[in-house]
């Protein structure tokens, strides 16, 4: 398989955190965050049998300003249903999805994303038939979700590690 | 640190978010009295740990930038922290409940 010319993203990933961490930029730590996630990398390479090589990252952008956008919009939706809980409780229900998606990374992405939201909790995942099971709180219409899943976070994912 | 030395343009902007943050953060949990079932109740605290702590962050940002006279960003990482471990424990418990529900 033909990798395109681009950083794997553990490493990347690491040395940025070790600067922020720091709260500098300069060349001493510019060079120790650098050895420290080289060092990283190496050392965890027997636990992860697959890094992570994203072909275009620059699609995360747009994701995670989706995904911010419906953080916001969620919190408002699972606040609503709290507040109206006395007068009518949520009517919760699991949705199947199908996906297409079978990428590890994007698929640890997409847990994440579909967990982190409030209102959908990630109930499970079969890698025989890549059959998502999704539990959403205030279950109205399943057509939507599986367009919202599908639409706005699997095809990015898709993009950006496929 | 003393209050005072915050100036105006950060410290209002850093209260409301704080008020937002603890407002999110509280409604996520009164959902756990108020809604009836495990599976209702799962939803409800994940309000705090996005939005609510989301919004602390921010003040906190704000706040240290404006002291510091410079960008400060140390807050994304905690951010980042908060959005790669939380979901686990959430999926953990779902997966629990799916499992015994299924026996």
């Amino acid at each position: 398989m033909k990798r395109p010319l681009l950083l794997p993203l553990l490493p990347v990933v690491l040395a940025l955190v070790w600067l922020l961490l720091n709260d500098s930029l300069s060349v001493g730590h510019l060079l120790l965050g650098i050895a420290f996630a080289l060092l990283v990398t190496v050392a965890v390479r027997p636990l992860r049998p697959l890094p992570a090589w994203p072909r275009r990252l620059h699609l995360a952008i747009g994701l995670i300003w989706h995904v911010f956008v419906d953080i916001v919009r969620s919190n408002l939706g699972v606040g609503r249903v709290i507040l109206g809980a006395t007068r009518r409780q949520p009517t919760v229900g699991f949705v199947r999805i199908p996906l297409q998606l079978s990428d590890p990374h994007g698929l640890a992405m997409l847990s994440i994303i579909i967990t982190g939201t409030p209102g959908t909790v990630w109930a499970g995942h079969d890698p025989a038939d890549n059959i998502l099971t999704l539990h959403v709180l205030d279950l109205q219409d399943e057509e939507a979700w599986v367009r919202t899943i599908k639409d706005r976070y699997e095809r990015p994912l898709m993009e950006i590690f496929e | 640190m003393i209050a005072a030395d915050v100036p105006l343009w950060a410290a209002l902007p850093a209260a409301a978010l704080l008020i937002c943050g603890g407002l999110l953060t509280l409604v996520g949990s009164l959902g756990l009295l108020r809604l009836d079932s495990f599976f209702a109740r799962i939803h409800a605290p994940t309000m705090g740990g996005t939005l609510g702590a989301g919004c602390v962050l921010m003040a906190s940002m704000l706040v240290s930038t404006a002291l510091a006279q410079r960008p400060v960003f140390h807050e994304l990482l905690i951010t980042l922290f908060i959005l790669i471990t939380a979901p686990v424990t959430t999926m953990l418990l779902m997966r629990a409940a799916v499992s015994r529900q299924r026996n």
